[in-house]
């Protein structure tokens, strides 16, 4: 009598089984019956847990003390290995009837293969099990383990944690098309490996763009530049007749050139050491427009902004910017840089006068409603037609001149024009007939009347 | 034109960059000095000896017309100009409490004496709590005044040799024999 009988299943001392590495949990019914009628003195084990994992069916008694019989049995595994076949079940009359069965076949010893069923008493779900239970079979993940050996190793501390998922979890490592599925930490970790793979992989695609996008800005530059040679050539060799055409011509291709950006960039390679001087011009020429349109006076930031695009390739750097505007104060270029108090770098024309700013802001504060209110720096902004961050600039140096005084309240930051020089500090309730403490007493006392 | 109470407010009360303290420094120094003769001033009319920085109840501080009110670094400031100018003392370490004096001791002292010259009293006695309180007192300056000030005045007035001020029969009340 051969003592083929299933091999004992380990289980914790709360009674939960000890899994094996990289087996997972899968399916859990109750009231299970495992019979084997081919093996003689096949211990009774009636009204177990019957567990399925990815490498194992396993049989646990159940732990109420009332079935006395089945607190004899000890837990048993069966390793899926051994399965060599399961039957499908055939609906008939009979099985309406009876409980739900799972047969299959497999070979406890290499010489004698036997039957086995498991007769399902509880409430779950036969079929599912069934479709589980076939999945895990032909997944063999057992066989992936002697591969995935290390790598469980330092990923998993205890795969009884991973295998403790919902019982309806996913069929296994594998899913039937061989892909691998994502479950548990391993899992967790593939799926990031594969994000990271594929981003290099588009990573490496995208620069492929831009070394070609770069190729062709190359040839772009080496074109205008032919082009302007040209012009500049053909407009010294021809006859006075002619030439007011090629002036003509001229002209609007170079219009045409400084609107799509800068010609050919001033590189550290074109320029060599006098890269930072030949930049500085560059810079002032093209600062010109912008400047106009910001009414005289651009944050520097801006201007880094304004000149990297237009440069479109051959960037410089914040440092390079600096270092170039600095030199313009050896050079005579109508453009400089000047530093506020806060901290705060512009760029403004030569010609800019702040006292012409003054005076605008002057008028701004001293009408009426401004009188009362005040001004804050977006009204400036507004008015001025300039940068909100550089009509606060404006406004702060105007105070510091004493022409404004600031009023800080839970409406804002707002500026008044500054009326103390006006206030008598013998006769504090004298206020002259003229001037503007008397303006402003006068809109002050007409607002509160309203 | 505005009152609080019965104090006549000057215009500039409702220019709001009144009540932020100015960074640049000539504005500064005026608004500094506009405000400390407006709190004296506030102070004399209305008999407010003490201020308390973080109350409320110094109504001069904040303006709900304009809805302006100092900020406690404001406060302070003002209060501290006050102070380097010997017109106001800080009662506590912390600076929360300020005495103002907008009679200066050696004022009251004059004040005290006329006082007393006027009311016929230069050989009398009086306890200090006669003096501020007592039917003489009412009308004058003296009527109310606070009793830290007061006793500062009259120990001035004592190292003349004008008055000598003695122990009471009660704990807290001490007496003044005049002899000026």
């Amino acid at each position: 009598m051969a003592t083929s009988s299933l091999p004992k299943a380990d289980l914790t001392s709360s009674g939960r089984p000890v899994f094996l590495p990289n087996e997972i949990e899968c399916s859990i019914l109750s009231s299970v019956d495992l019979e084997c009628d081919d093996i003689p003195n096949f211990p009774l084990l009636k009204s177990g847990l019957l567990i399925l994992t990815t490498h194992r069916l396993l049989w646990l008694p159940d732990n109420n003390p009332s079935s006395s019989a089945a607190a004899a049995a000890a837990a048993v595994a069966l390793p899926l290995s051994f399965v060599t076949h399961i039957f499908s079940t055939k609906k008939s009359v009979k099985t309406l009837f009876h409980s739900p069965r799972v047969r299959f076949q497999a070979s406890l010893d290499p010489s004698k293969s036997v039957v086995m069923t498991a007769v399902m008493r509880g409430k779950g779900d036969t079929d599912a099990f069934l479709a589980k239970f076939w999945e895990n079979w032909r997944a063999r993940a057992w066989e992936n383990d002697v591969q995935t050996q290390t790598q469980a190793q330092t990923a998993v501390g205890s795969s009884s944690v991973s295998g403790s998922g919902p019982a309806s979890g996913s069929g296994g490592f594998y899913t039937r098309e061989g892909a691998v599925r994502m479950v548990g930490v391993s899992g967790i970790l593939r799926k990031e490996q594969e994000m990271w793979e594929s981003t290099d992989k588009s990573l490496q695609e995208a620069f492929q763009d831009l070394n070609a996008l770069m190729s062709k800005a190359k040839e772009m530059v080496i074109l205008a530049e032919k082009m302007r040679q040209k012009l500049l050539s053909g407009s010294s060799s021809k006859s006075s007749a002619t030439n007011d055409d090629e002036v003509g011509s001229k002209e609007e291709m170079q219009d045409w050139m400084l609107s799509v950006g800068i010609v050919s960039p001033v590189t550290k390679e074109s320029a060599g050491a006098l890269y930072h001087q030949q930049l500085s011009r560059q810079l002032a020429d093209y600062v010109r427009i912008p400047l106009e349109r910001a009414g005289g006076m651009i944050n520097l930031i801006d201007v880094y902004c304004l000149f990297n695009r237009a440069r479109g390739t051959e960037l410089i750097s914040p440092d390079d910017l600096l270092r170039a505007c600095s030199l313009w104060e050896k050079f005579d270029v109508p453009v400089m840089l000047r530093k506020f108090d806060s901290g705060v770098m512009v760029i403004q024309n030569k010609s800019h006068s702040d006292e012409e700013v003054f005076a605008r802001i002057k008028a701004l504060v001293t009408n009426p409603d401004t009188l009362r209110t005040g001004i804050s720096a977006s009204d400036a902004a507004m008015t001025l037609g300039i940068a909100p961050g550089m009509a606060k600039e404006h406004l702060l140096t105007a105070e510091s001149k004493g022409l404004l005084c600031r009023d800080i309240s839970p409406d804002g930051f707002r500026f008044y024009v500054n009326l103390f020089p006006e206030i008598s500090t013998d006769d504090v309730y004298l206020v002259k007939d003229y001037g503007i403490y008397n303006t402003w007493v006068r809109v002050a006392s007409a607002s509160r009347l309203e | 034109m505005q009152k609080l109470g019965d104090f006549k407010l000057p215009h500039f009360f409702n220019y709001p960059p009144y009540f932020t303290l100015q960074p640049v420094r000539d504005t500064r120094e005026k608004q500094v000095q506009l405000w400390k003769d407006l709190i004296l001033d506030y102070c004399r009319t209305q008999k407010i000896f003490v201020i308390g920085l973080e109350e409320e109840d110094f109504a001069l501080f904040s303006n709900p017309v304009i809805e302006r009110s100092l900020s406690h670094e404001a406060r302070a400031a003002f209060l501290s100009a006050l102070v380097s100018e010997g017109r106001a003392e800080w009662l506590d370490k912390g600076h929360r409490k300020c005495l103002i004096l907008w009679h200066r001791v050696q004022d009251w002292a004059d004040i005290i004496f006329r006082f007393v010259k006027d009311n016929g009293l230069e050989d009398s006695v009086m306890t200090v709590e006669e003096i501020r309180s007592g039917i003489e007192s009412r009308g004058t300056e003296l009527h109310g005044i606070d009793r830290t000030i007061l006793m500062r005045a009259l120990r001035v007035l004592e190292q003349k040799g004008k008055l000598a001020i003695f122990k009471g029969t009660s704990a807290d009340d001490e007496g003044v024999k005049f002899s000026m």
